[in-house]
């Protein structure tokens, strides 16, 4: 049946969601759900270990968010609250697409603000207002092997993980700052988590690698293409990849500020305007933003 | 200090059909500290044999090689160990032939100097001093000191050879016609150098191709054959 | 004195390997290959000490198992059966110490700890030297780069102190240190191997594995290469196992040597002995047609 048609949630006949739509609560077949609940309770025991799972097919394409969206799916329950973000912007049409999806498949409300949502489901950034032990941050990830860059055979990376064999990674670094001065990589900057396995932290900016350092909530990567799950649990180490005389570095926006809120501690876009040729910075996180505005008008 | 008892050596040469050459049979005698041995015989009889079963480089047949080490107490050189052997060879054992086997690319000096720097742990200003002074005395040109051995004449060449066996004050020597390709000056130099050596406590077993030589430096004589 | 590795039946079956294997292959037989099962015996229970400070020679002809021999010893390769021990004295011995809590000697046989633990043992006792740069550099990075390459796996993060050492083995290796920053892809053939003998000190090595660095070099840049060794392994009082087919490379580095024939060991002594009283037929062969 067209989604459309999907029976909303308070209605008050939630058994019958099921029954009237055809397909199970969350769109995944509890044995699916199962599976991936199982591979996400590995990875958050293993913390920085992809887990392998068997990926299914989504009602999206591969590559635009299946992998979270199905630990979203699996883990989602009728009284969570989702927020669904593509580079920090609740209104993308990917991030709209996804949300409405979970919500009707799930029957769940969904909000815009960080601190109201239970579950977030997150494309390229983790939003700025800090997250408690009450939310989960489920981030959608293209390429879970941080070791890629320098390694190509699956079942070498798979090896060089299990020895810790990480002086390769450590070597691409020391190339880029012989050759470049400083170490080039933006996004994707890998992280090594609780002082054992080197880990991809999804292409979020530098900005966001600290929010991921002893934190409160629970953040789980999906990959779907490459049908990896892993998880960074609360209160674990993660550490970017660092010299003593090249410490790592977060995006530098001293004297910039937000053209709509007026943050200045916040990750900036720049935008240039087409007509003028005037660079302007705006908050990459549009609810912060959003917030904010809200906020000062008041 | 060395007793030698019934040693005997024969190749067997397995690529010429098994055939096998006795090079030694029954060789006996005894050395006392800061002795001199000779060995005499026709060419061919074993001499060069007993120095070589002597210093490891053929091994024995049978027989035994008993040797009072300083470091390593009484020894069977015919059976002991390789790694003993190399130790004994480091640190007590010297041994010259009329070949010089030296290092490629290494000069004169280097050659003379580097048993001194690394078996008599003096500083490298000691042993260059103790070397050049050899070097000098041997009647090598200054200005070879600093060139590859490689390129000089026979007669250079086996005095650097000899510098290089008495520099370091080995305990035992053994030498194999050292002075066979020698000037009769250079012979008189080298002998006294050896007696010098004698002085110190070393003891010797030699083998040389003039049977006065042999007289006068040895104050015994083997004959083999 | 103690050796400092000892190697105790090593063997490597490459095949399934039958009951007659070990009656069949050999040196009598001249051939590795089992005729009954087709495994290829490349060494076959082989059993020696490693002294400190001692170079220890390897001669053989080509298939003999040489190469074979290293990789088991430097963890490349699994060993089908037999042990490596190595003496409580070697560097790294705080390493030793937490694997091998108990008493004794020696370390129990490295040849059965974990592959993690082997790469950690690994780094911290050994050097490797091949003849083919391209298995012990990295052509596409920069030559400081393969030097720190080591240094980042023994847990060195100080990129100005890496460079530092990187310089001073390159300087040690006769190479240019402002070409530290290009690749050994853009060097000489002996440039290569002088820089793979940096990398492969970088971590100050205990036991350097050599296995023909200076096969295919020109008979001038061998020489230079050699020269380079003989004096590293005075300065680094370094334990070397030279591997090599030529005899004369042998004599030059090494005062014990070990003959090796269709994965035996045939005969073993003091490298002139070896040379010039050579006890097997097939070392007399070897002999006869080197020199
Ligand atoms: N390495 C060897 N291989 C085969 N035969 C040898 C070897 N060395 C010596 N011989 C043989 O042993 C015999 C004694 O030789 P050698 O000891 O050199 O005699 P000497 O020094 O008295 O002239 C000779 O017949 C010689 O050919
Ligand atoms: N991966 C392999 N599979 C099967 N046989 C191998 C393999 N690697 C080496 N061998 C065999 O092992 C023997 C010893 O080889 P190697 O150790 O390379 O000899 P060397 O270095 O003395 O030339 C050879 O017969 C070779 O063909
Ligand atoms: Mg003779
Ligand atoms: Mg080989
Ligand atoms: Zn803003």
């Amino acid at each position: 049946m067209p989604l459309h048609e999907w029976p909303k949630r308070n209605d008050g006949q939630e058994h019958d969601l099921e029954h009237r739509s055809g397909y199970p609560f969350g769109f995944m077949d509890e044995g699916a759900k199962k599976e991936i609940r199982r591979a996400i309770l590995k990875a958050v025991a293993i913390p920085g270990y992809q887990v392998p799972y068997g990926s299914r097919e989504m009602p999206i394409a591969r590559g635009w968010g299946t992998g979270g969206l199905q630990i979203t799916l699996a883990l989602i329950q009728p009284d969570d609250i989702l927020k669904v973000i593509d580079q920090g912007c609740d209104g993308s049409v990917n991030a709209v697409n996804i949300k409405k999806f979970v919500a009707k498949v799930a029957g769940v409300t969904v909000t815009t603000d960080t601190a109201a949502a239970t579950i977030i489901q997150t494309r390229h950034r983790i939003p700025e207002e800090h997250m408690t032990d009450q939310q989960i941050l489920v981030l959608q990830v293209p390429y879970p092997e941080a070791l890629r860059e320098v390694e190509p055979s699956e079942v070498e990376t798979r090896r060089m993980h299990a020895e810790a064999d990480y002086s390769r990674m450590w070597l691409y670094l020391y190339e880029d700052i012989v050759h470049y001065g400083e170490i080039t990589i933006s996004y994707r900057y890998p992280v090594t988590v609780n002082g054992r396995y080197i880990t991809d932290p999804s292409p979020i900016p530098r900005w966001d690698v600290p929010k991921l350092h002893m934190a409160d909530t629970l953040f789980l990567f999906g990959a779907g293409r490459e049908k990896r799950i892993y998880a960074i649990p609360p209160h674990t180490t993660v550490v970017p990849l660092e010299f003593e005389d090249h410490p790592f570095r977060t995006e530098n926006f001293t004297g910039k500020s937000c053209a709509r809120c007026g943050a200045t501690e916040s990750f900036l876009d720049e935008v240039i305007d087409n007509t003028e040729g005037v660079r302007s910075f705006f908050c990459s996180d549009s609810g912060y933003c959003d917030k904010r505005r809200e906020q000062c008008s008041r | 200090m060395i007793t030698v008892e019934n040693l005997t050596k024969t190749f067997t040469l397995h690529i010429l059909g098994d055939k096998k050459i006795e090079a030694c049979r029954d060789v006996s005698f005894r050395v006392p500290p800061a002795g001199f041995l000779g060995l005499a015989g026709p060419s061919g009889a074993g001499k060069s044999t007993v120095l070589k079963c002597m210093y490891r480089t053929y091994l024995a047949g049978s027989g035994a090689i008993r040797y009072q080490s300083a470091t390593h107490g009484m020894v069977d050189l015919a059976t002991l160990p390789d790694q003993a052997v190399i130790d004994i060879r480091h640190r007590e054992m010297g041994y010259v032939s009329q070949f010089l086997k030296v290092i490629p690319r290494v000069s004169a000096l280097n050659v003379v100097m580097e048993p001194i720097v690394s078996r008599n742990g003096v500083t490298r200003a000691v042993a260059r001093k103790r070397a050049t002074s050899l070097l000098e005395r041997l009647r090598i040109p200054a200005h070879l000191f600093d060139a590859y051995p490689a390129t000089f004449s026979g007669g250079e060449q086996q005095r650097v050879n000899i510098a290089r066996a008495v520099s370091w004050q080995p305990r035992l020597l053994l030498l194999d016609e050292p002075t066979a390709s020698l000037d009769q000056d250079s012979v008189g130099i080298v002998l006294d150098i050896l007696k010098e050596l004698r002085q110190e406590g070393t003891t010797m077993i030699g083998i040389f191709h003039d049977a006065m030589l042999l007289q006068s430096v040895t104050d015994s004589v083997y004959h083999i054959g | 004195m103690q050796p400092l590795i000892r190697i105790r039946g090593l063997t490597k079956r490459f095949g399934s390997g039958c009951d007659r294997c070990l009656a069949a292959t050999g040196p009598e037989h001249d051939t590795n290959l089992c005729p009954h099962c087709g495994s290829v015996l490349a060494c076959n229970d082989l059993s020696f000490d490693l002294f400190p400070g001692e170079a220890l020679g390897v001669v053989g002809e080509s298939g003999s198992g040489k190469s074979t021999l290293v990789r088991l010893l430097h963890f490349e390769w699994e060993a089908s059966a037999g042990s490596m021990d190595v003496h409580r004295s070697a560097a790294g011995s705080h390493l030793l110490a937490e694997m091998f809590p108990e008493n004794g000697d020696y370390s129990r046989n490295l040849l059965l700890l974990s592959h993690f633990q082997r790469r950690q043992m690994r780094n911290a006792l050994m050097g490797i030297v091949y003849q083919n740069p391209h298995l012990g550099l990295r052509m596409g990075v920069s030559s400081g780069g393969n030097i720190a390459e080591r240094l980042l796996g023994a847990g060195w993060r100080n990129i100005a102190k890496m460079r530092q050492r990187a310089a001073e083995l390159l300087e040690k290796t006769e190479i240019p240190i402002q070409r530290m920053d290009e690749p050994p892809a853009n060097f000489s053939g002996g440039m290569q191997q002088r820089v793979q003998i940096a990398k492969a000190l970088s971590n100050n090595p205990m036991i350097l594995f050599l296995d023909e660095v200076t096969t295919g070099l020109d008979l001038s840049v061998q020489a230079r290469v050699l020269d380079l060794i003989r004096n590293l392994r005075s300065e680094f009082n370094l334990s070397m196992l030279v591997v090599s087919h030529d005899l004369g490379v042998i004599n030059l580095l090494c005062q014990r040597t070990m003959v090796m024939k269709a994965g035996h060991i045939v005969e073993d002594g003091l490298t002139d002995q070896i040379l010039q009283d050579p006890q097997h037929r097939y070392t007399q062969l070897l002999v006869a047609s080197q020199l």
